[in-house]
């Protein structure tokens, strides 16, 4: 068995080494370097473009709008976000003029020698204030009124989160050319299929004259779920009129001002309990701020709106939830997608719960979390793989909260004490794969081929991005078919070699493509069975069984598709039912101490129980947990863009501050298996669950350590310090 | 990458005299000494078109000498050699405490002194130590050498008062009388890598009768350069440090430093840490 082993990571060796290339390291003989004029105002019309005479323009390839063969769109939910603004700009950094050089110093020179006039138009920068809604959800279970009626205490409070950048070590970057008749798309990406469908727009091409092909990827994060479509549609315009290949890379100012980032969100609690701590009344308002154009604001806003009400059971329920337009750069996907914001607000409040009812959260979150069996604020009950009390509980133990808690309260009685310390705690539930039927629209396509000559090759479309996606579907695949894992290898994902797995997103690779790649694989075994009598047993067995399988063919295909678990049922228009097949669940304890002169704080100690139904890579799994934990701390800590007028001012990694590794704390994880029957080996999602409740966790400790409650991130030391003076 | 080298010209003189002279026949040239700063300008294609003057043969320039007066360290001498230097480490240790905070080991290794003076960064983390060791800066030029004090070498944000044609040779830190207590403190984000929101060095020398025979207290990134707090300085000489003296001397600070509003922090923050760092040093509670 390979599945639940330390096998080793398959792109480690090459990254560690250095042999792993970035595209802006692969060679591309004859490649020219594209650059892009931006907007410099937030709104406006566009009133002339201007090229500097004395520019050498000859040498250059200069693309605008009109330059568009097909739609002037980057295809997403919905169409409404031009590939180059044309007449009208909405917000800073909008691509306008797209120009190519063969130097890349002089393509960044011809891109100041361009002067845009500008009509200015009057932006909107407050959420609160937007007039246009991208979309809005409404989820009601019960009579809201009547557990209003029926609560001993209503609690209300507001909570803010900020944006956050993804900050993936290898800035945006993608290449394109033509290549007999083939329009080649190549580089930085997570989801090969989301570009080609905006090219067949773009460019008004049947998809086999397209061809995406992901190189090496620097991580991604949610950061190149869509945006790697505009920059693709950018190079390839280039391309084409150059009649050359040509490659767009991004510097980190750039990437930082101009690509997506988490949707800013207010998010408003009102809780009616019973003495006793029960839930009986939710009342929640989610907003958040969408940017200039839809993009994937209305599924981040969905998966927000779904986690709205934590992990924990309430009989009446209202979670009213929007999502705006603003004249900033659209924000997009990032690890979450829209869950850490409300769980931070459904989390951190149980702090002010805590106080106006006398009864310490954890109790509070005891009395009420999810239980195999409970029903959820859609009216799906969990029927099986429910480990949330059981993270609460092990991470409770592990981490010693009750003891520290009053151990702490101690401490910071004693004025003479140089700090204050503070232990805090959260628990949630991260719903794995796409919300609702969005699996089924989906229809995702995974496979496995054999080759004449004894190769056996994981054939999926998701990216390996950092996670470990080859070396997991290697390992499932192994188990499957019942032979060691190093017969298996993985296709690179290129549209013209692999089938459609859907995107590189939602904490679904694992669970839904690695189930279909287990599948597939079984399917492998029943015509091995079948065809050659046996599972090969020896290399020199598998080369004969694959020559008796493939029959003179170079190769033998085995793919499968998605299909729906028959006890899930969704309804998009009522929003009713089970909005995912199952989630996972985590529970968090931060330990840290904040110096009384300087009010810094220092994590000491992370410990984290998550529930991801069954590790294939312990490891990776780990790996994981504690990479998005940190992340998650560097958004509770220490990170928010700036913006003025529209635009993100502290767009550089010396003053948009993610953590080191000196920031980084010991971590103590503890893997929570509890098998989902759907899943390959009963794994679930781990992806996205790590990166959700460290915030909350902060806030609740820090409120230990100080005695305040900072209903806002980052918990800088200038808020810290804000709330004690 | 926006650098462009093909644009650029670099000269690399092999001794002082020379690099003086490819200097003032170049006057518009960047000195590079650890380029720490440097390369993130080239990086965003600033330099363009620029000539470098490479400083790295400068030999001469590179070293660490102690005298019976002080010690002089060569300008391009690495934060990461200050650090391992034992004179260095047991006459100032305020200056070895500062370099150890400098971006992180990578940074400490190329980073120079003379280099992060002439940088002259409000928040450069050599400057509060050298102000109250009263450091003096060797200058060489066109003109000949001068030396100036520290607290005269900076003219504003990124501005020095170095005249064109002119290069840091040395800085000489004079040996003091061990202090009562001494003190450097960097508050950053981060642990490392972290450019200060505001930065105390502070040595005290306390007499018999426990009175304050001088103190020397300094601030970094509260005002467009280096500050001393002449004001509090010269109120707390003659007197005990006692509740009323120390606050007192605190209410002080803002007659020498302005902190301001920026994106990495705010002027009300800074204000409270720093005098929180002020009064917790007069009172001996931070080490």
């Amino acid at each position: 068995m390979s599945v639940g082993k330390n096998e080793p990571r398959r792109d480690g060796p090459a990254k560690l080494t250095g042999r792993a290339l970035y595209l802006d390291d692969v060679p591309i003989p004859g490649c020219w370097h594209g650059v892009t004029v931006r907007s410099s105002v937030p709104h406006g019309k566009i009133k002339s473009i201007r090229y500097d005479p004395g520019f050498a323009w000859d040498e250059c390839v200069v693309v605008t709008a009109k330059d568009i063969p097909g739609k002037n769109v980057v295809a997403l939910i919905e169409s409404d976000q031009p590939l180059l603004a044309d007449g009208i700009v909405r917000h800073r950094e909008e691509a306008i003029v797209l120009i190519a050089h063969a130097d890349r110093a002089t393509a960044y020179e011809a891109a100041k020698r361009v002067t845009i006039e500008y009509e200015p138009l009057p932006p909107v920068f407050d959420m609160e204030k937007s007039d246009k809604t991208f979309k809005s959800f409404l989820i009601e279970r019960g009579d809201l009124d009547a557990g209003f009626s029926a609560a001993d205490v209503v609690v209300e409070g507001e909570y803010r989160t900020p944006s956050q950048e993804q900050a993936y070590i290898e800035n945006n970057a993608i290449a394109a050319y033509e290549e007999n008749g083939i329009l080649i798309i190549t580089g930085s990406l997570q989801c090969p299929y989301y570009v080609l469908k905006a090219m067949k727009q773009i460019f008004n091409r049947d998809e086999s004259k397209i061809r995406v092909i992901q190189t090496v990827t620097g991580g991604g994060f949610g950061g190149k779920e869509e945006y790697p479509s505009m920059i693709a549609g950018h190079a390839a315009l280039l391309a084409l009129k150059a009649g050359r290949p040509v490659k767009i890379v991004y510097d980190r100012h750039e990437d930082m001002a101009a690509t997506t980032k988490r949707h800013p969100a207010i998010v408003r609690h009102r809780t009616g309990l019973t003495k006793d701590g029960t839930l009986v009344a939710q009342d929640i308002e989610v907003v958040m701020d969408g940017g200039a154009y839809a993009t994937l604001s209305a599924v981040v806003l969905s998966r927000g709106t779904l986690h709205a009400a934590g992990a924990y059971e309430c009989q009446n329920v209202r979670v009213r939830s929007k999502v705006v337009m603003t004249h900033t750069p659209p924000n997009g996907a990032f690890r979450g997608f829209g869950a850490p914001q409300t769980l931070f607000a459904v989390e951190l409040h149980w702090e002010k719960i805590a106080d106006q009812l006398k009864i310490d959260s954890l109790t509070l979150r005891r009395r009420n979390i999810f239980k195999l069996g409970s029903t959820t604020a859609t009216g799906q009950r969990l029927l099986e793989s429910v480990g949330a009390e059981e993270c609460l509980q092990r991470t409770v133990k592990k981490s010693q909260y009750v003891s520290k808690r009053k151990a702490y309260d101690r401490w910071n009685k004693n004025p003479r004490n140089p700090t204050w310390k503070g232990i805090g705690l959260s628990v949630c539930h991260h719903g794995a794969g796409f919300t609702g039927s969005g699996e089924v629209y989906l229809a995702s396509r995974a496979g496995i081929a054999l080759t004449r000559s004894g190769e056996l090759i994981v054939l999926a479309a998701s990216t390996e991005i950092g996670q470990g996606t080859n070396t997991m579907f290697a390992q499932v695949a192994a188990d499957a078919l019942g032979a060691p894992v190093s017969w298996f290898s993985v296709e690179t994902p290129d549209t013209h070699k692999v089938p459609d797995s859907g995107p590189t997103v939602a904490s679904r690779t694992c669970m839904v493509v690695g189930g279909l790649v287990s599948r597939a694989t079984q399917e492998l075994k029943r015509a091995f069975e079948a065809e050659y009598g046996r599972v090969p047993q020896t290399p020199a067995d598998l080369k004969k069984a694959a020559a008796a399988l493939c029959a003179g063919a170079p190769a033998r295909r085995f793919e499968v598709s998605y299909e729906k678990p028959p006890e899930v049922a969704w309804d998009d228009a009522t929003y009713r039912g089970d909005a995912y097949g199952v989630y996972s669940y985590a529970a968090i304890v931060v330990d840290l101490e904040i110096d009384k002169l300087t009010y810094e704080v220092r994590v000491r100690k992370v410990t984290t129980a998550q529930d991801i139904g069954k590790a294939i890579n312990p490891l990776l799994a780990k790996g994981q947990i504690i990479g998005g934990s940190t992340q998650g701390l560097g958004w509770a800590l220490l990170e928010e863009p700036i913006f003025k007028d529209g635009v993100m001012v502290n767009s550089q990694l010396t003053n948009y501050v993610i953590p080191t590794s000196l920031d980084t704390p010991p971590f103590d994880v503890i893997l929570v298996e509890k098998p989902y029957s759907r899943g390959p080996f009963g794994a679930k999602g781990v992806g996205e669950l790590p990166m959700d409740i460290p915030g909350p966790a902060v806030a609740a400790a820090i409120k230990h350590a100080t005695g305040r409650l900072i209903a806002t991130l980052p918990q800088t030391p200038e808020r810290i310090a804000s709330s004690l003076t | 990458m926006r650098g462009d080298a093909k644009s650029m010209t670099v000269l690399s003189p092999r001794s002082a005299a020379e690099a003086v002279k490819a200097y003032a026949q170049a006057p518009a040239a960047l000195p590079l000494a650890g380029g720490t700063d440097l390369m993130v300008a080239w990086n965003l294609g600033q330099w363009n078109g620029r000539a470098v003057l490479d400083l790295s043969r400068v030999a001469e320039w590179r070293t660490i000498k102690a005298s019976a007066q002080g010690v002089l360290i060569g300008s391009l001498v690495t934060h990461s050699q200050i650090q391992a230097h034992p004179v260095l480490q047991k006459r100032f240790p305020l200056l070895v405490a500062a370099c150890a905070t400098v971006g992180a080991a990578q940074i400490q290794n190329r980073g120079t002194i003379g280099g992060n003076i002439a940088n002259a960064s409000p928040a450069g983390d050599t400057f509060p130590a050298l102000a109250v060791y009263e450091a003096t800066v060797r200058v060489i030029g066109p003109a000949g050498q001068r030396v100036v004090p520290i607290a005269d070498i900076f003219a504003g944000v990124k501005k020095t008062t170095l005249k064109p044609g002119e290069l840091i040779e040395a800085i000489f830190l004079p040996f003091v009388k061990t202090p009562t207590r001494g003190v450097f403190r960097k508050v950053g984000t981060r642990a490392a890598q972290a450019i200060s929101k505001t930065m105390f060095a502070g040595l005290i020398w306390i007499g018999k009768d426990k009175k304050v025979t001088e103190a020397r207290l300094s601030f970094g990134s509260l005002a467009p350069t280096v500050r001393r707090l002449h004001a509090a300085e010269s109120f707390l000489r003659g007197r005990q440090l006692d509740p009323i003296s120390i606050n007192a001397a605190a209410e002080l600070m803002t007659s020498d430093v302005s902190p301001i509003d920026d994106i990495r922090s705010t002027r009300e923050y800074r204000l409270i840490v720093s005098r929180n760092l002020l009064v917790a040093f007069l009172k001996g509670e931070v080490k």
